[in-house]
């Protein structure tokens, strides 16, 4: 019956309309832009500064970042590296997951692909949506992770961003983007924090999948020699074929 | 010719006639290659078989390279994937190759399939042909199962898990099936060795040797063609048919060019769009939900499984009853098996046929996309509505056919083979 049990579940949480990204605000759209290196390599910076303490990217390692982003190993070592000095380490984190997990509830997922499963649009929303909740432990609630166990790691540079919610829009109102006003100003003007987010987001893609620049541009030769080779193969073809009929 | 040119050439001749004094390899080489007298009328469908294989021989090489680096342990499965993806040499293009050649197989699969049904190819001689193609189907499918759990991600844990236990849905045996299946309770770590044993020695090996039961039988009966016609029955005085060519050389080059416009599209998606992130999907060959390790204490929002499944999926979720829709998927699948034996039509082709199957063949084509489309979304009231309504479409294609086909108003079919 067990067995049954766990079907029904399954069956009815399939047919629950639910959207994928958990939530239902809509996403706002950031362009990934994975050949601006400049982008990348503020990025990285922010990433090993921000999320690095309890987010680990364990499937990468550091070296890879330098090599792809053209970052030296000194600078390596000197401004990205904080738990170890082995460029050849992977981007793992000392906090244990029992402690994290008593800390924030649940521990913090490893980043090394979270961009391809949750998607660069929603990572960009992410960042840019937490807002004030006092009934939440870490003092923020965020529009499209509700109850997100993460505080507001940027709340210094982004500042405190307030939730208005109009009573004439009743229940089935979903909060955008657009109900949220900032109240308490960060160190980043607003222009200055999309940048911010923006080149962590290009960073998070890159690192979802470092070698996605350089697939394409093969490809792109790989593309050319097929079509080279389509030319000679139906020449060929047509040779042979000139004797049938 | 320089002497030494002369005396390599000789000495590969004579390499040749000793290895033929002791093994039939003149012998195969005509009877397959060089003396296999292919209709010379085939066209576009018939590009599909020669590419299957060409995709089998695509897994097989890739899936070698990739067990290299593959660990196939719930703690080490997910990782040792990122691990191929960054780490391995070349390894994101191998992994690539072989998730784009999962779907593709289906692909051509499917087209080879549609060729069968528009010309009649299993209609008789070709009843065994169309077994051990249908065999291969099945196989591959399973093949498909057990491999799609190895990455071990969200998607590829509760697939599997929904899957195993529709089994537990049969009477009696149901629960102990499913059992059996995973080896545990859940879809666990002893559920992925033993789907990794499966995916690489049992079930390739399986298809190799269906594969070469399919190519022994095709060559035995001879090929079909869009025409529906024996060529056998024209020949001339040597014996070999009026309308046929030697599949060597000139079917061989045919499916070089027919080879290279599939490498055009396979390595298009491999490089530019390895996950065919199709607008209203997580990713139709690589979902997105499968960038999450698996976890068995949570269940993923939309569990779907992948596109070349989804037509049997939305048959499944459109039958009310949980058993019924385990009995209705499975007819669905094997009905094919029986058509050699429900088409009561004496011509083969599509060309000749009457509009009773012509109508029959587009309104299943459509069921079948319109279920495939359907099995990808999640169910709503309309949604569930249609997938009963293009079911029962499906499998009254399969049981009217004994009568539609045997009233059609076939056309007189020609002598000789046409174009």
């Amino acid at each position: 019956m067990k067995y049954k049990k766990l079907l029904f579940i399954l069956l009815v949480t399939i047919c629950n309309n639910v959207i994928a990204a958990g939530g239902g605000s809509k996403l706002m759209h950031m362009d990934v832009d994975l050949s601006d290196q400049t982008s990348l390599q503020r990025g990285a910076a922010i990433f090993t500064n921000y999320c690095l303490s309890c987010h680990s990217a364990a499937y990468m390692s550091y070296s890879r970042i330098g090599k792809d982003l053209g970052i030296t190993d000194d600078v390596l070592k000197n401004n990205f590296m904080f738990g170890t000095d082995k460029v050849g380490d992977y981007m793992t984190v000392s906090m244990r997951k029992i402690d994290s997990e008593r800390y924030f509830g649940v521990a913090p997922p490893d980043l090394s692909v979270i961009a391809r499963s949750r998607g660069a649009d929603w990572l960009y929303t992410y960042f840019k949506t937490f807002y004030i909740d006092d009934s939440k432990p870490v003092g923020v609630n965020n529009l499209v992770f509700k109850d997100v166990g993460m505080p507001h790691v940027f709340w210094e540079l982004q500042g405190l961003q307030r939730l208005n919610l109009h009573g004439d829009e009743g229940a089935h109102h979903v909060p955008t983007y657009e109900d949220l006003e900032l109240v308490t100003p960060g160190s980043q003007t607003e222009e200055e924090y999309d940048q911010t987010v923006r080149d962590l987001v290009n960073f998070l893609v890159y690192l979802g999948e470092p070698i996605k620049l350089k697939r394409t541009k093969i490809g792109v030769w790989v593309m050319l020699y097929l079509f080279v080779f389509l030319i000679v193969a139906y020449m060929l073809k047509k040779e042979y074929w000139r004797d049938i009929h | 010719m320089t002497d030494i040119a002369k005396r390599v050439v000789d000495g590969l001749y004579g390499l040749r006639d000793w290895v033929d004094a002791r093994f039939p390899l003149m012998k195969s080489w005509n009877e397959h290659l060089a003396k296999y007298y292919a209709p010379k009328n085939f066209n576009f469908w018939y590009f599909f078989g020669s590419l299957a294989l060409l995709v089998l021989v695509i897994q097989i090489l890739t899936g070698i390279w990739l067990t290299m680096n593959y660990q196939p342990s719930d703690e080490g499965a997910f990782a040792s994937v990122e691990y191929i993806m960054r780490d391995v040499s070349w390894g994101w293009f191998i992994r690539y190759m072989h998730s784009t050649g999962a779907s593709a197989f289906f692909v051509v699969i499917y087209l080879h399939m549609f060729r069968a049904l528009l010309y009649g190819s299993y209609k008789k001689p070709r009843e065994l042909l169309w077994l051990s193609g249908m065999a291969i189907y099945l196989v591959l499918m399973a093949e498909a199962f057990f491999g799609y759990l190895l990455p071990w991600g969200q998607m590829s844990y509760w697939g599997a898990q929904v899957i195993i236990s529709l089994f537990g849905a049969l009477p009696f045996i149901g629960e102990e099936l499913s059992l059996w299946i995973r080896g545990d309770f859940v879809v666990s770590g002893v559920t992925l060795n033993r789907f990794f044993s499966l995916h690489v020695i049992a079930f390739p090996l399986l298809i190799c040797a269906l594969v070469g039961f399919h190519i022994l039988a095709l060559h035995e009966v001879g090929s079909n063609n869009p025409d529906g016609i024996e060529i056998k029955k024209n020949k001339n005085e040597q014996g070999i048919p009026v309308d046929g060519i030697p599949f060597h050389p000139y079917y061989t080059v045919k499916d070089i060019l027919g080879v290279v416009v599939f490498l055009i599209l396979f390595f298009g998606v491999v490089f530019f769009a390895p996950e065919m992130k199709v607008p209203g999907t997580q990713g139709l060959f690589l979902e997105s939900a499968n960038f999450i390790p698996a976890d068995p204490l949570k269940t993923p929002e939309h569990i779907a499984p992948v596109w070349y499944f989804t037509p049997f999926y939305a048959i499944l979720r459109a039958v009310p009853s949980q058993l019924g829709g385990v009995i209705a998927m499975g007819l669905a699948t094997n009905l094919f098996l029986l058509l050699p034996w429900l088409d009561r039509s004496p011509v083969r082709s599509w060309r000749y046929r009457g509009w009773n199957y012509r109508c029959a063949l587009i309104a299943f084509i459509i069921s079948f996309l319109c279920l495939g489309w359907l099995g990808l979304q999640v169910a709503t009231p309309l949604y569930t509505w249609m997938s009963r309504f293009f079911s029962v479409i499906y499998f009254l294609f399969f049981f009217l056919m004994p009568f539609y086909t045997a009233i059609d108003n076939d056309k007189a079919v020609p002598e000789r083979v046409t174009g």
